[in-house]
């Protein structure tokens, strides 16, 4: 175990070095597109905790999204907020409406969930418009741009960059932690055999609530790191589109693994950039059927695939961070009844 | 009066709309439990179909009566090719499936045919249909008079011919099935093709409507959901009344409560989907699910 730690201490090692030079060596349009990884990590991060850790599945992120991209440009228009304030009140309040989300979720089992979710990304722009006199309505809400606080040399650009992926370094930190405490074990419990954990003492409702909860709180920091870096928030920023692509990022990256949420960052934000330049149509199409293959054939995203065949490389056994609640599609065998 | 008559009338339409996505939804749910995301996508994907061949210089009841047949194919191919192999996977991995299926057909339609909000030709009339003295759009009355004579066929389809009975028997009993005989991997890939005709149905119906573009069906869906939840996911007859209800219900919302509008439309179908998931998931016409722990 303590091998296992230190090869993952060198990798995070590795991957701070790696963030913190990014900027001095792409091109400047590049770094702006790399603040949005980071995020886009902090959202995907929130759906691994949800998804791959609480087996719940929320097509919905996009929502919290908003809300914290809201709080952040509210607080900043009208109550004039410093930015530094509006992004831990963006993820209280994410938090909180999370809690309350988190509790319904509870009644409704795995693909119902999925549909109240989906519902409620496509009713997200309509809130967004009808509430007017707060958010905007259509045309949203304009933000000055960050400046650079006096005494750090940098320019504006390349310090929103060190606070997103900070900030970003801060939760992936905290999520670790839980994970691996009291709390990660209690969901990994919940997940592979509730009445087991339950009949052990374990609560539930006081832990998948948190799950809920920490993963709202998480896609509201990445909300708000959103409006204040676009400097704008309107309905059409936090469309269906925007939850689907979360998702997306998660599977494709891998929801057994923290590095999925890094890896699908990546590639959300630059996939389209990529695939838009053949059609409009061609990021949605390439998305979707990489989805379904990725479901047929590597059901643990890019990162658990990739970790496989080292695995398989090295002849060394499997140690998930946690186990997979997506299974590969059992095979159809021709004298098996084909569904229970 | 009038008013309210006409705005029933318009409730009606919009609802057999709902109606018959929510059914073709419940067509899916019942044989394989699983709830098909793209069901909306796949009826937006057809409609576009259509509006080519109208292009083309089809008329539009050509047009209607190919693209169903292409639908049909299309479903059953889906079926075989996308949905078999993952058909015993856990729901996590169907729903991302269906969503895959969701993206692939908005980004097919938006590569082909564009961005850019496209008329539809309406198949009706356009001048009002007087019943009792009260002008009612023909459309409305055009648009509630084939959803439910398509739904009134599936129907009949099931109960009354062999093959129906066939894939019914295959939906509920897969295993004594299969010792009758009957080829329940086809049976549920027939229900794909149905279910798509359904949708199709639903898509060159309403597209006059809202207008064609690869978003369309987005709303829709959500109403659909909200429909056949409020029916009971696994009852058809549950579908076909909950859309109309709802298709009823909003619009008189939409019309007469300000608050409301047209803008928290959506905002209600949600609450209608969590209301009645949380305080009568079986819907109004399912049977309460017993589980054995």
């Amino acid at each position: 175990m303590a091998a296992a730690n230190a090869g993952q201490l060198s990798r995070v090692g590795v991957a701070i070095a790696v963030i913190a030079i990014l900027p001095w060596v792409v091109p400047s349009f590049a770094v702006f597109d790399l603040i949005y990884v980071g995020a886009y990590a902090i959202a995907i991060l929130g759906l691994i905790v949800l998804t791959g850790m609480n087996g719940q599945i929320s097509l919905g992120h996009g929502a919290f999204m908003a809300l914290g991209g809201y709080v952040v440009a509210v607080g900043v228009h009208a109550a004039g907020w410093p930015y530094w304030v509006g992004v831990p009140v963006a993820a209280a309040a994410c938090g909180a409406l999370g809690i309350f989300i988190g509790l319904i979720a509870l009644r409704l089992a795995g693909v119902y969930l999925a549909l109240a979710t989906f519902s409620l990304a496509v009713a997200t722009p309509s809130f967004l418009k009808h509430f007017k006199s707060v958010t905007g309505g259509f045309g949203g809400l304009s933000l000055d741009s960050v400046t650079t606080p006096a005494g750090i040399p940098l320019d504006a650009q390349h310090w929103l960059y060190y606070v997103t992926w900070a900030s970003a370094g801060v939760a992936f930190l905290v999520t670790a932690l839980l994970v691996r405490g009291r709390f990660g074990r209690a969901l990994r419990a919940l997940r592979d055999d509730p009445i087991a954990a339950i009949s052990f003492g374990v609560n539930p409702y006081f832990y998948k609530t948190l799950a809920f909860a920490w993963s709202a709180a998480l896609a509201g920091v990445a909300g708000a790191f959103f409006a204040i870096t676009t400097a704008y928030v309107s309905p059409d920023t936090f469309t269906f589109a925007l939850s689907i692509t979360l998702l997306i990022g998660a599977v494709l990256g891998g929801i057994m693994s923290f590095w999925g949420a890094l890896v699908g960052a990546l590639v959300i934000e630059f996939l389209p950039l990529v695939a838009q330049q053949v059609n409009a149509g061609a990021p949605s199409v390439v998305y979707g059927v990489t989805l379904i293959l990725v479901m047929l054939f590597v059901p643990d995203g890019i990162v658990g695939g990739v970790m496989r065949s080292i695995r398989r490389l090295s002849h060394r056994p499997p140690q998930p961070a946690f186990e997979p609640s997506v299974q590969p599609a059992a095979p159809v065998a021709a004298d098996q009844p084909s569904r229970e | 009066m009038h008013d309210l008559a006409q705005q029933i009338v318009n409730g009606l339409a919009t609802g057999s709309i709902f109606a018959s996505v929510a059914l073709a939804l419940v067509l899916i749910y019942r044989a394989m439990g699983i709830i098909n995301f793209a069901q909306g996508e796949m009826a937006m994907f057809t409609t576009y179909i259509a509006w080519q061949l109208v292009t083309l210089g089809f008329p539009i009841w050509a047009a209607f009566a190919i693209t169903i047949v292409v639908a049909f194919v299309g479903g059953v191919a889906l079926e075989r090719i996308v949905i078999r192999p993952v058909e015993r996977a856990p729901e996590l991995t169907l729903v991302i499936v269906t969503l895959g299926l969701f993206i692939t057909f908005n980004g097919l339609a938006g590569w082909f045919w564009g961005y850019i909000v496209k008329p539809f030709p309406t198949p009706f009339p356009t001048s009002p249909i007087q019943i009792g003295g009260v002008g009612f759009s023909a459309q409305d009355i055009g648009i509630i008079v084939v959803s439910l004579v398509t739904l009134g066929l599936i129907t009949l389809f099931f109960q009354k011919t062999k093959l129906g009975l066939a894939m019914k028997a295959a939906a509920l009993y897969p295993e004594q099935s299969r010792v009758l005989g009957i080829r329940v991997g086809w049976m549920l890939a027939l229900g794909w093709g149905l279910a798509a005709v359904v949708g199709a149905v639903a898509g060159i119906m309403i597209a006059p409507v809202v207008f064609l573009d690869p978003n369309m069906m987005q709303s829709v869906i959500v109403y659909a959901f909200a429909s056949a939840v409020l029916g009971g996911i696994e009852s058809p007859i549950g579908a076909v009344v909950g859309g109309l209800i709802l298709g009823v219900v909003l619009n008189l919302l939409g019309t007469y409560v300000d608050a409301i509008g047209n803008e928290l439309r959506l905002a209600a179908a949600l609450a209608i989907i969590v209301v009645v998931l949380m305080v009568r998931p079986s819907g109004l016409f399912g049977r309460a699910k017993v589980q054995r722990v």
